[in-house]
């Protein structure tokens, strides 16, 4: 099933020199992969109201004082970006900097593809550079938050809260450097108004968030990508029809994620689809 | 929306504090005692999200912390999730979500109190009281320069009180018995209930009052700030008047006209947002002003307020009334309580006498001001992050587009304006545009080496030293910072005081302070102050200021030890990338005073 959207205007970028035509509304973004240009980005999210944090994605955007975020910035006729500029480039590169030297990014698709390709160096703010390194929290049997990953992209909040599951389990406590996503005075998840339907896993797009299955393979080190297989199926829970995708490495299905493009759940599930196949 | 609470319960006084703010819950389903009758029905408190933090304050004033049973009863009250109620406690500086003592006592180590002996203090402080964390911290800029070192202390209770020590004595501070701190009368009204004790009289802080001529300033020490037959009888309300003769659209001329930059940091022309915003087909409309005034060395505005409170409502009066305004929003940072309360007394006082609420003046305008007391936390003072403030979330700016004049406020077209723009209106109407054009009196805060620190008006054309040679400065000035945190040092005393010549000198006039450096100021010492300052009050929302300003701070502590060329490469790629990608001005601004010293005062070299 596909929504009709009501018809739109067309409006030309100019990308690189290049034109490229989308519709009134699209981002930068959208007209940067319109044109074929491959721009980083962390916390955007396809399914989610862009919070435009990480600033990865940044662009110049030609008469603007500063750099634009390519993921939140709306495109607009007769608009200039320059997605390769010098500037842009080294904003990017500064970024990936401040990020892989704070952060563990060892477990986020890309960072050290983007990493190698903008020659960005980590390690030059030394061995004593700050870092948000912490102990994962272990604290219930289906998913783990390991917030050392964690680049604060609000992704996981948004999806629990008022974007899609209205749970509002997890906040962003403190300020600064100090924030962290967090449950009412630092809870364990237990406690918390959580109801583990793991939509925050879903977009945590740092390995953060990830299935205790997961978890725990990848300490003993048998989490092995290469040897897992993918099947979207249907849920068999109740009738709604949620699409699930089942992950199976050596015949054991090892974590469970969903299809973000399916109109209806757009990769968010419940509780019994996300965890529940301990039966299969 | 299915929000679950924990079963943390409040104490008769955390209920009592947040009752006498929300009043009494209606049901059991919103906090009250369950009854047998409750049970017969399901219902839900009406969501008021933007009390959050005057709900907040009143736990936090009455108790000194807020504790799990007492966040748990905000949130039932006005239906906001715990999780998220807690993000917002920990945002705020103010608020203690740990059990702490009463009285807190907060020690300004900012950039003007730091070049008058705030480290000397601070120690005595220590010695006394202990590491700090409980009963005393550190705080940023309190906006009392001109009478620095400063300090505050806060104090709950029933009665809460807070008293105000500047030039501050470790001795006088920590051995103040709590009763020495009575002080002004409680006002009525909005806002908050707060004693304040601690006066200073007018002329500490603006040396030119009961001069003629001054315009800004021209009641400070001259009429009673409580008193508003005084202000009648000094000219207060013409402006009032004159706006209800010119109607909205001819106000708005006379601001175009009159040429009114913004005078909170951007330096945006008013007569243009104000005309953008009364255009806004969407309403209701809203007004906000920005008492925040967290700048380090800034203090103008808690100068106007405290010494001249009505006009600041009859400005806010008369902006509201050009931009179809009915409700306006007076935010006023925590650390103001004397400012606040005067604030407040206006406010009730106005409105008693028909200036404020319901056809005003028999004139069928209707408006009204809520005063919002801030918590602690600099980038409140950011237009959109303001709003987020009002609203009971986090204090974190919003990306632009869209701007205020279209989505602002509760998402509608909203007017913010600093303090001194919002005064400088009521000169516009009393003697009309091109008369005020002709002679535009600009504020400065000035602090640090000079005689007489405190707030100046000049008018636009100045050059820095005429200025300096009206507050006479001591010792040999070795750079004079303005624009505070946010500005750049600079040596050459011949720039004209305007928009446009500090532009040209490479700096700003922000808002408005000169804060002067002589040689006895360890200059590494204040950049590090610098970079603590933007490290501490990052939101941390985005990348290159969240961890950008940690990587500042970090190669200036090096630096100060030992001058590298590796460091000052990587401050280089970090400074500007914090410029060109952050979200907000605090980011983009967070380099700019340390790169200033870098290139002309050589300080690592
Ligand atoms: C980090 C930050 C802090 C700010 N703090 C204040 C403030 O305390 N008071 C103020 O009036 N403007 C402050 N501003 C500027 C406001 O965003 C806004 O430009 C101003 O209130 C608009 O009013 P004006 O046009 O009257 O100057 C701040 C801006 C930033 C980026
Ligand atoms: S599992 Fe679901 S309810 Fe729990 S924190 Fe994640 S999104 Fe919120
Ligand atoms: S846990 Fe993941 S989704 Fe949540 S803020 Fe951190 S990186 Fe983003
Ligand atoms: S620049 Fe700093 S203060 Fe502004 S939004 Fe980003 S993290 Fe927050
Ligand atoms: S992807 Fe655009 S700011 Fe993060």
């Amino acid at each position: 099933m596909i929504p009709l959207q009501p018809p739109r205007r067309l409006i030309d970028v100019q990308i690189d020199d290049e034109t490229v035509r989308v519709p009134e509304g699209a981002t930068i973004l959208d007209a940067c992969r319109a044109a074929g240009k491959d721009v980083p980005t962390l916390c955007h999210g396809d399914t989610l109201t862009p919070k435009n944090a990480c600033r990865v994605c940044v662009v110049e955007v030609e008469g603007a004082r500063t750099l634009a975020p390519a993921c939140s910035r709306k495109a607009e006729a007769g608009m200039k970006v320059g997605t390769g500029s010098e500037r842009a480039r080294h904003s990017r590169k500064v970024v990936l900097e401040l990020l892989g030297s704070s952060v563990d990014l060892s477990t986020t698709p890309r960072a050290a593809e983007w990493t190698a390709e903008y020659g960005a160096d980590p390690a030059r703010f030394g061995a004593d550079a700050a870092t948000v390194e912490q102990p994962a929290k272990v604290d219930n049997d289906l998913y783990v938050r390991d917030y050392s990953k964690c680049i604060l992209c609000y992704k996981c909040v948004d999806a629990c809260g008022e974007q899609w599951q209205n749970t509002f389990a997890i906040g962003v406590a403190g300020r600064g450097f100090d924030g962290t996503i967090s449950t009412e005075f630092d809870a364990p998840l237990t406690d918390s108004a959580c109801v583990y339907c793991g939509n925050c896993v879903e977009v945590c797009p740092t390995g953060a968030l990830s299935f205790k299955t997961e978890f725990d393979m990848r300490a003993e080190g048998t989490w092995d990508e290469s040897r897992q297989s993918e099947t979207t199926t249907v849920c068999s829970y109740c009738g709604v029809g949620c699409n699930l995708t089942l992950h199976v490495q050596d015949n054991k299905i090892v974590k469970v994620t969903s299809p973000h493009d399916n109109p209806v759940t757009k990769g968010n599930l419940c509780v019994k689809g996300r965890f529940g196949y301990g039966y299969v | 929306m299915d929000i679950r609470f924990r079963d943390a319960e409040p104490s008769d006084e955390e209920r009592a504090a947040v009752d006498a703010v929300l009043g009494p819950p209606a049901t059991g389903w919103e906090g009250g005692a369950r009854s047998a009758a409750d049970l017969r029905f399901a219902a839900r408190a009406e969501p008021r999200r933007d009390l959050l933090l005057p709900a907040l304050h009143a736990v936090n004033d009455r108790v000194g912390w807020i504790s799990e049973g007492a966040l748990d009863y905000v949130c039932r009250r006005l239906t906001v999730p715990p999780a998220e109620a807690y993000g917002v406690a920990t945002f705020y500086s103010l608020f203690s979500l740990r059990p702490r003592p009463p009285r807190v006592l907060h020690v300004c180590t900012d950039l003007a109190c730091q070049a008058k002996g705030a480290r000397r203090l601070r120690e005595q402080v220590e010695e006394r009281l202990g590491p700090p964390g409980e009963t005393w911290q550190e705080s940023p800029c309190l906006g009392l320069c001109e009478r620095a070192p400063a300090a505050l202390a806060l104090e709950a209770g029933p009665a809460p009180r807070a008293e105000v020590y500047a030039p501050a004595d470790a001795d006088a501070m920590v051995s103040t018995p709590a009763d020495a701190m009575a002080g002004a009368p409680s006002p009525n009204g909005s806002g908050p209930r707060l004693d304040v004790a601690g006066d200073a009289p007018a002329v500490a802080a603006v040396p030119q009052a009961g001069q003629d001529g001054l315009i800004l300033l021209r009641r400070a020490g001259r009429a009673d700030p409580a008193s508003l037959d005084d202000y009648r009888a000094t000219g207060g309300c013409t402006a009032l008047r004159r706006a209800f003769e010119l109607g909205p659209a001819g106000v708005i001329r006379e601001v175009l006209e009159s040429g009114l930059v913004g005078r909170g940091g951007a330096a945006f022309p008013t007569g243009r947002k104000w005309d953008a915003a009364a255009r806004q087909p969407d309403h209701p409309h809203y007004l906000v002003c920005n008492a925040d005034e967290s700048e380090p060395g800034t203090f103008k505005d808690r100068v106007v307020m405290e010494n001249d409170p009505y006009a600041l409502v009859e400005a806010m009066t008369v902006a509201a009334y050009a931009t179809g305004c009915a409700q306006g929003y007076l935010y006023i940072r925590g650390e103001y309580p004397r400012a606040a309360a005067r604030l407040a007394h206006a406010i009730a006082t106005a409105r008693a006498r028909g200036l404020l609420g319901p056809d005003i003046l028999g004139k069928g305008f209707s408006f009204d001001i809520e005063l919002r007391r801030g918590a602690g936390a600099y980038i409140c003072g950011e237009e959109t992050a303001i709003f987020n403030s009002i609203e009971g979330h986090r204090g974190e700016p919003r990306s632009k587009p869209p701007f205020p004049v279209e989505k602002g406020l509760f998402g509608k077209p909203t007017v913010v304006n600093n303090v001194e723009t919002l005064v400088n209106v009521l000169p516009i109407l009393e003697r009309g545009a091109r008369a005020y054009a002709a002679a535009e009196p600009k504020l400065f805060c000035v602090s640090g080496a000079v005689e007489r620190p405190g707030v100046y008006e000049l008018t636009f054309g100045a050059t820095l030293r005429e200025l300096l040679e009206l507050a006479g400065t001591t010792g040999t000035t070795r750079a004079v910072l303005l624009g505070g945190a946010a500005g750049a040092f600079v040596t050459d005393l011949d720039i004209p005081l305007t928009f446009e010549g500090t532009r040209d000198a490479g700096a700003t006039l922000g808002s408005g302070v000169v804060l002067v450096i002589d040689d006895t100021v360890d200059l590494r010492q204040l950049l590090l102050r610098i970079a603590e300052f933007f490290r501490d009050e990052s939101c941390g929302q985005c990348v290159p200021c969240r961890v950008g300003t940690v990587r500042q701070e970090e190669a200036l502590h090096r630096l100060s030890r030992r001058v590298s060329h590796d460091d000052l490469v990587l401050l280089r790629d970090v400074g500007r990338t914090m410029r060109d990608a952050s979200i907000c001005g605090l980011g983009q601004t967070a380099w700019n005073a340390v790169e200033s010293a870098i290139d002309r005062l050589g300080v690592y070299e």
